[in-house]
């Protein structure tokens, strides 16, 4: 564990966005803790420019943009979290079945998984989202059906190149189940490359749900990066405010999760230290 | 070679009849009435309704559901628009032209732009150039395109009145002929431009790795050696090589590039899919979102399917891997 933090904190860039990341989570839970504040207040001064009342200006209600970029990371956090937990237990327990016993499973998980790789995965969501309704549960739900096939190709190559070892038949002479051994022996030994794939998908998770609000297909009452741009996109003549910092918000988001994934996986793989 | 394509056509069937079903399963997994997602939420005529419940047999069991499906998508029946009062396959593949004529030249641009710099970072490897480009990925791997687009409109088009910020072709002007295919390029550029950054940046990660593996093989040495200048060596030597995975890295990231394609269109009003898709989406035109994915996820799959014989024929490594005498 101790090698595990030295050679994380030797990628600065992973040190840069682990930073960013803690920091956007106190803000996200800041944000919603903290009594009396509402991102939705209404004043009298629409679309007003950058200025010392208003870091970021106003939107067209005349809404605080930067109370706005605040309140959105709940959004884009609880969302690209969420997602990435669910498609990363559902990608394990798929990928290592499939890596593990083989045979037919193995068969049909690496053809359905295959499927998703070929299909444009955003049409897929906007269309699903659209059909279904588009509250958050929707969108993490549709991210996990998208996203759980890359960490499940990952999670089988783990596992059958782990069962082929000798501890495992160690244990298994032992008199575990075959479970048992998937479960308590392989899989925590497959979990390093997993951890950083996931990060990645919390990434991509953010990225896609800002992409489907941005075409419209989020609840109108939720606060989220997409769904401001989406705002801006009708006002980018008169206020290029509305869209530069929600933006901004998302792609510094997303760069933070992308180099925290690549730190993750670095560090965690002993071979790739002497970078 | 000849086994090599059928076997890839052998893969390719199943994929797109899996897409098929998928879409099948969409329809009905979705709560609510499967009928809202085969006609939307636009008004129809008295009585249409009740034809595509005959047509789609949906009064039968599933199984016969799945095969009148099938049937009905073999005929290019892929429904009726009546918010654009058009047959569905129609719309989208008129559509899709005007996305291709903003996605070709993109890619293009993408290819040629990420591969020289590849070529200009590749011999001094760790050098600021080179770290730039590295840098230069990452970050093309975290922008929402869309969100490029605006920030290039209002740079470009609004803060710098330079170039139309929207559509593709001036409202107020009737062209024709040469004025107007003028027109229309002088619109496409900032919706191209907008791909192509963002493309430039996932090539030129890839030409970069694949230029570096070039420059490492014995025949650069053996190049070298018999007294090429270095310049001769990577134009000669290195490109055709260090081409292949940017030939594939473009054909597979086929379906990635659609998906920008259509977020851009949505930024710069461009009339191509993105466009229509926005605008079912504001419509409930459920029947032509279901028509865009379709037609896009076979496309992708055709695009993954020559980028495969693109690529064994360009490298006999490939193809000889599938049987000896392939």
């Amino acid at each position: 564990m101790r090698r595990f933090w030295q050679r994380f904190l030797a990628y600065r860039a992973g040190l840069a966005s682990g930073g960013y990341v803690a920091l956007l989570a106190v803000v996200a839970l800041v944000t919603f803790f903290w009594p009396g504040l509402d991102p939705h207040q209404i004043s009298d001064t629409a679309m007003a420019a950058p200025s010392l009342d208003h870091l970021f200006g106003t939107d067209e209600l005349g809404r605080d943009m930067l109370l706005g970029v605040l309140y959105g990371s709940q959004v884009s956090l609880a969302v690209g979290v969420s997602a990435a937990v669910g498609a990363t237990l559902l990608g394990v327990m798929l990928g290592a079945a499939a890596g593990f016993w083989g045979g037919w499973l193995d068969l049909a998980v690496m053809r359905i998984s295959e499927m998703f790789q070929v299909v444009p995965s955003f049409i897929l969501a906007a269309v699903i989202v659209s059909l279904s309704g588009t509250g958050l549960t929707q969108v993490v739900a549709v991210i996990v059906l998208l996203a759980w096939p890359q960490i499940a190709r990952i999670t089988r190559g783990e596992v059958m190149r782990i069962k082929q070892l000798e501890f495992v038949d160690a244990v298994r002479c032992l008199g575990m189940r075959e479970w048992e051994i998937l479960a308590t022996e392989v899989v925590p030994n497959a979990v390093a490359p997993v951890l950083a794939a996931g990060t990645l998908v919390v990434a991509q998770a953010i990225l896609l749900e800002a992409s489907l609000s941005f075409l419209g297909l989020s609840s109108a009452d939720i606060i989220s990066w997409g769904r401001m741009l989406n705002a801006g996109q009708r006002f980018l003549f008169n206020a290029w405010w509305m869209s530069v910092f929600p933006g901004l918000a998302i792609f510094l988001t997303v760069l933070a999760f992308n180099l925290l994934g690549d730190a993750v996986g670095s560090a965690l793989n002993p071979r790739t230290i002497t970078r | 070679m000849g086994r090599y394509v059928l076997a890839r056509l052998a893969w390719a069937g199943p994929i797109v009849i899996a897409i098929v079903v998928a879409t099948f399963l969409i329809i009905h997994l979705v709560p609510g009435d499967p009928i809202q997602a085969l006609v939307g939420d636009f008004p129809t005529p008295p009585g249409y309704a009740e034809q595509v419940r005959k047509d789609f047999g949906l009064d039968q069991p599933l199984s016969t559901q799945l095969w009148l499906y099938l049937v009905n998508l073999s005929q290019g029946n892929l429904g009726f628009s009546f918010s654009n009062r058009q047959p569905v396959l129609n719309l989208v593949l008129d559509r899709a032209q005007y996305t291709l004529l903003i996605m070709i030249p993109a890619l293009t641009f993408a290819a040629l732009l990420g591969v020289m710099m590849a070529l200009a970072a590749a011999p001094r490897a760790g050098g600021l150039f080179d770290s730039g480009i590295t840098a230069l990925s990452v970050v093309g791997f975290s922008i929402p395109i869309f969100w490029l687009g605006q920030i290039l409109m209002i740079a470009f088009a609004i803060q710098l009145p330079w170039l139309p910020a929207q559509g593709m072709v001036s409202a107020r002007e009737s062209l024709t002929g040469w004025p107007w295919a003028r027109d229309v390029l002088w619109h496409m550029v900032l919706p191209v431009f907008s791909i192509t950054i963002f493309y430039v940046a996932i090539v030129a990660r890839v030409a970069r790795a694949s230029v570096l593996e070039a420059l490492s093989q014995d025949f650069v040495l053996t190049a070298r050696a018999k007294g090429l200048s270095r310049r001769t060596v990577l134009w000669q030597h290195v490109l055709p090589n260090a081409m292949i995975p940017v030939v594939t890295v473009i054909g597979y990231n086929f379906g990635h590039s659609l998906t920008g394609a259509i977020l851009v269109e949505t930024v710069f009003a461009w009339p191509g899919l993105g466009n229509l898709f926005i605008t079912s989406i504001g419509n409930r035109d459920y029947p032509v979102l279901l028509g865009i994915f379709l037609v896009t996820a076979i496309a992708v799959v055709i695009a993954n399917l020559i980028t495969d014989i693109l690529y064994a024929a360009l490298d006999p490594r490939v193809r000889s891997s599938y049987g000896k005498h392939a």
